[in-house]
Order: C-alpha cells, then structure tokens, then sequence
C-alpha cells in the first residue's frame, strides 16, 4: 500500500491531521537525536555544559511525548481510521513512546558525564563507548529516515544492525572488566560507564523497535519478536489470497 | 517481563507445541532474538473463508436490469452462522446481490439473470423451486421498519398462522421467543396488542427482526438495517445481530463501515457489479489487499 500514500482523501482535515502528527513525530525523533548526540559530547569529549543542555530539553522531549499521544487519541475518536491510516496512528504512538525512552537513554547518559567529569581516572574506555554511541546514533537515524520514507526495506537493513550493537556491548563489557581487575580503585567510574554503555545498548533497541513499526505502517505485518529472517521473509511474502 | 508476555502468547496459538517456553537457547537470546518455530502464522487467530462451511454459493452469477449489467461475474460463498457483510459506494451492487439470495429481484420485470446460487446443494434459480418456501428459509429486513398495521403480538405471530399454525400455546410461545430473540421481550411484554406502529423506529426495525425469525429462517438477509435509527438503537440491532449470528447466517448491507467493521466476520467490498475484495473483516479493515478496497474504507478518492 505504500506507495498509494498521496491519494488524497475526501476530508482535507484528515489529510492535515495524519500529516501533522507525521511531520510533529520527525520533528521529535530530531530532537531525540541531538539529545543523544549531545549526552555522548558530554561524555566523550567531557562537556559539562553539552550534557547539562540534556537535562534542560528533556522537558520538551516529554511534552512533545504526551502532546502527540494526545493528536493520536483524538484521531482515533473522531475519524476512526480504518486500513493504512490505522496503521500510521498506531505506529506514531508506539514511535514516540520508543523515541521518550531514547531520550530517557539519553539523560542517563548526561547525568553520568556530569558525575564522571567530578573524578580523576583513566578516560580511555570512552573510546570504545563513542564507536558504540556513533552505532547506535546511525540506527536511530535510520530507522527515523525509513519511517519518513515508509521503506519497508530500509527498515529491515536498519533492524539487521541490531545485533551488532549487542556485540559491542559485550565486547565493551570484557574490556571494562579488565580495567576494574587492573585497578580496583577505578570500579566506580568504569561501573558508570557500563551504565552508558548499557543504555547505548537499549537505544539500539529502540531503534530496532521503531523500524518494527515502521513495517507494521508499510506491509500491515506485526514482525515484533520474531527473527530478522522471519522479518525478511515476511516482508517479501504476499500475505492476502 | 516482555519476553514472558510473549511467551504466551506464542504458546496459546501453537498447538504443535514447535515452540517450548523452558528452552534455554531461546531465554538467552533476548527478547529479539529468539526462534519462534512457526513464526507470524501462529499468532494470527484468522478467520478464514477456505475453513468455512457454505450455506449459500454464488457461482458465475450475472445480472441484468434490462441492458444494464448490475453483477458481473459472482463467485462466492456466504459461509453458515457468520456474519457477511457487503459494503460499497451506492449503485455498486450490494443490495441487487442480497436480494438474488431470496429472489427478491423475481418481483422486477426487467430482471434477466445467469448463473446459479445454491443453498447448500440446491440451486435456488431452478424452476421447480417452490419461491414462497425458499423466502421462509431465508427471511429479509429492510432499511426502513415495515410492521403490519396490526398489533405487536399479530406482527409476529403472522407468518406462523400463514403457515396455519393454529394452537394458541404454540403461537404464544414462538411470539415471546421471537421477540426475546429480537431483545424486545422486555419493552413490549405489556403491551402486546397495542398496534406496533405506536413503537418507536429501533423498536420496529427489532419487531421487523422477530416477525422474520419467528418462521426460523436459516439465513437472514439485512438491507440498511439500522441506517433510519438512532445510534443506541442501532447498537441494540449491532448487539441482536451478535446474538443472532450462534443460530442464523447473517448477511448484511450496510453503507455504514464501522457497523460491517463491528458487526461482520467477513466483507466483501464491491464497486460497480463487481466483487473487488472478499475477506475476513479483520484484515479487510486493517490490512486490505488492494488499493480500491484501501481508498474505499479510509475515505479517499477512487
């Protein structure tokens, strides 16, 4: 059905109520994303100010959060949206509900830079969680430009890399142990890197939720929790006798 | 947490039992990791057409109004105690299609039709079949509430004295049977013999609904039938129809889309004669195979 999006329909209102909560989700997904770029300059490169500015936009992370949701209720109230139009009101209230933890993900990740850049310690294991950071960050926006584009395709090529930011994780995770076995006393500090590190992780899957979504809007398939070749086969299949 | 939900969802709909929750190699995967076994088919709870008994089977069905072809090509079957709904813009169809069911369309001189429908194995355009009959085994009610000009009571009794039903213990119970069924027992027990055109439009389209089930139709073919009533009154028919479709097959037209949404377990979308999509409700309105099906139910251009 995806490539139909232009019909218009009959009531132009609807066209501008779907359009406005289509255009108001990538405007949040924006804000999402240099809310993370700026938790991870704060950590990385120990910029107190960068991740103070986090915490001050969370606010708007959250309002835009409920202001959506409430668009969504009320298109459901009075258009009923039957077929691809369910869809897309489904899948931006789930979005935005992935993209709210990401910004969640995102001021953890700031509070610890704030904490860290308090105490003395070797830096070096932020080198690892900036690769990872910069994973994730290109899946974020990835899975919003398939949501834009309602590219199904695009959206399974972003999912696929969610594997890989697991990999990291567990790679991050040996190497920061060693640095707690070498040196007891920096435990504290690599355990908050961890943190971000984790939280980097769950942004990756985020990410992979809302290509998910994105999916479900473009193909009417719910290929939640099912494998990535599930998720690819169901995609090329044609469902419908 | 998540991954429990899952879980279960996954081992209601397996019954092979392809998946087992206590696999380790499953839990250690995380929540998007883990193999399904089956996969998406498991966890669709469809209703589908292939696994339906048919009570009426249209097949290769065409008709006429004079030079004017009105169905084109009809194959389907009306699968037994469900609810099938038609939905279309005006003209396409829908109502002409319905009323070949019970030969309604014998009544328009002009009519010419091709093709066979037959209920169960009998095709009901046969000659020898007896017409009076077939519409006592497939009762109809229209858009607008048509009760006798008589009491509530002779309104329902009605196709039972036709039929020379005589004993007054009999009548009296098809009667409240009837009118239990049609959920207007309760509003009308007192006044039986007032005139039913005193009771209000849903209280007449419920009185129009018992008169045809009192003669135990199998199927019940509804044109527009709450589309001149208020909106708790239609719920009320919406609700009868739920209730209705454990004993009869429903078949019902409607412009209204919510209501075939509501009230149907398939659909068929039609659009000048033709059948575009026929399927169960759930997918037509979610997930609908074809464009024209798509721009018909979310209010687009054609």
């Amino acid at each position: 059905m995806s490539s139909n999006k232009m019909t218009p329909h009959i009531s132009r209102a609807f066209d501008q109520d779907l359009e406005n909560i289509r255009t108001r989700v990538m405007e949040m997904g924006g804000l999402i994303e240099q809310q993370l770029e700026n938790a991870l300059k704060g950590l990385v490169d120990n910029e107190v100010e960068t991740a103070e500015s986090v915490l001050k936009a969370e606010y708007r992370v959250n309002s835009m959060e409920v202001s959506i949701d409430e668009d969504c209720t009320q298109i459901l109230a009075k258009r009923q949206p039957a077929a691809g139009d369910l869809r897309l009101v489904m899948a931006v209230g789930k979005t935005i509900t992935d993209l709210e933890r990401v910004g969640d993900e995102a001021q953890k990740i700031a509070k610890m830079a704030i904490e860290l850049s308090q105490k003395s310690g070797p830096k070096s294991y932020y080198i690892g969680i900036n690769s990872m950071g910069n994973h994730v960050r290109k899946m974020l926006r990835g899975s919003l430009d398939a949501f834009a584009r309602m590219d199904s395709k695009a959206a399974l090529e972003v999912a696929s890399q969610e594997p890989e930011s697991d990999d990291q994780y567990a790679a991050l995770l040996r190497q920061m142990i060693t640095y707690m076995i070498e040196d007891p006393r920096s435990i504290t500090s690599v355990l908050d890197a961890i943190w971000c590190a984790r939280s980097l992780e769950r942004v990756g899957d985020h990410a992979r939720n809302i290509c998910e979504y994105t999916i479900y809007l473009v193909e009417g398939k719910d290929v939640r929790h099912i494998s990535l070749d599930q998720i690819a086969r169901e995609i090329g299949s044609e469902d419908n006798p | 947490m998540q991954l429990n939900r899952t879980e279960k969802i996954i081992d209601m709909n397996n019954e092979t039992g392809q998946f087992s929750p206590g696999d380790p190699e499953s839990q250690a995967g995380g929540s998007h990791k883990f193999n399904v076994g089956a996969g998406l088919a498991d966890r669709k709870h469809r209703l589908h057409l292939k696994n339906e008994t048919p009570c009426l089977k249209v097949s290769d069905f065409n008709l006429f109004y004079g030079a004017d072809q009105a169905l084109k090509n009809i194959n389907m079957i009306i699968p037994q105690e469900r609810v099938t709904a038609f939905i279309g813009p005006s003209g396409c169809g829908k109502s002409t299609l319905l009323r070949c069911f019970n030969r309604m369309n014998d009544l328009i001189d002009i009519v010419k039709t091709e093709g066979s429908i037959y209920l169960h194995e009998q095709d009901i355009y046969n000659k020898k079949v007896n017409v009076a009959e077939l519409r006592r085994r497939i009762g109809m009610v229209f858009q607008k509430p048509n009760p006798f000009p008589k009491s509530v009571y002779e309104n329902v009794a009605y196709g039972l004295r036709i039929q020379g039903v005589r004993d007054r213990h009999k009548l009296d119970d098809a009667v409240e049977n009837s009118l239990r069924s049609a959920a207007l027992w309760d509003e009308v027990k007192d006044r039986l013999n007032t005139n039913a055109l005193g009771l209000s439009g849903g209280q007449q389209q419920r009185l129009v609904i018992a008169r045809a089930i009192a003669i135990e139709p199998e199927i019940l073919l509804l044109d527009e039938p709450a589309s001149a009533l208020d909106p708790i009154s239609t719920l009320k028919i919406e609700e009868l129809i739920h209730e209705l479709k454990n004993n009869y097959t429903i078949v019902i037209v409607t412009h209204n889309m919510q209501q075939a949404a509501r009230v149907s377990d398939y659909t068929a979308y039609m659009y000048i004669g033709e059948i575009i999509e026929y399927t169960d409700t759930n997918t037509l309105f979610t997930n609908p195979g074809k464009k024209m099906t798509e721009d018909y139910i979310t209010g687009r251009y054609g």
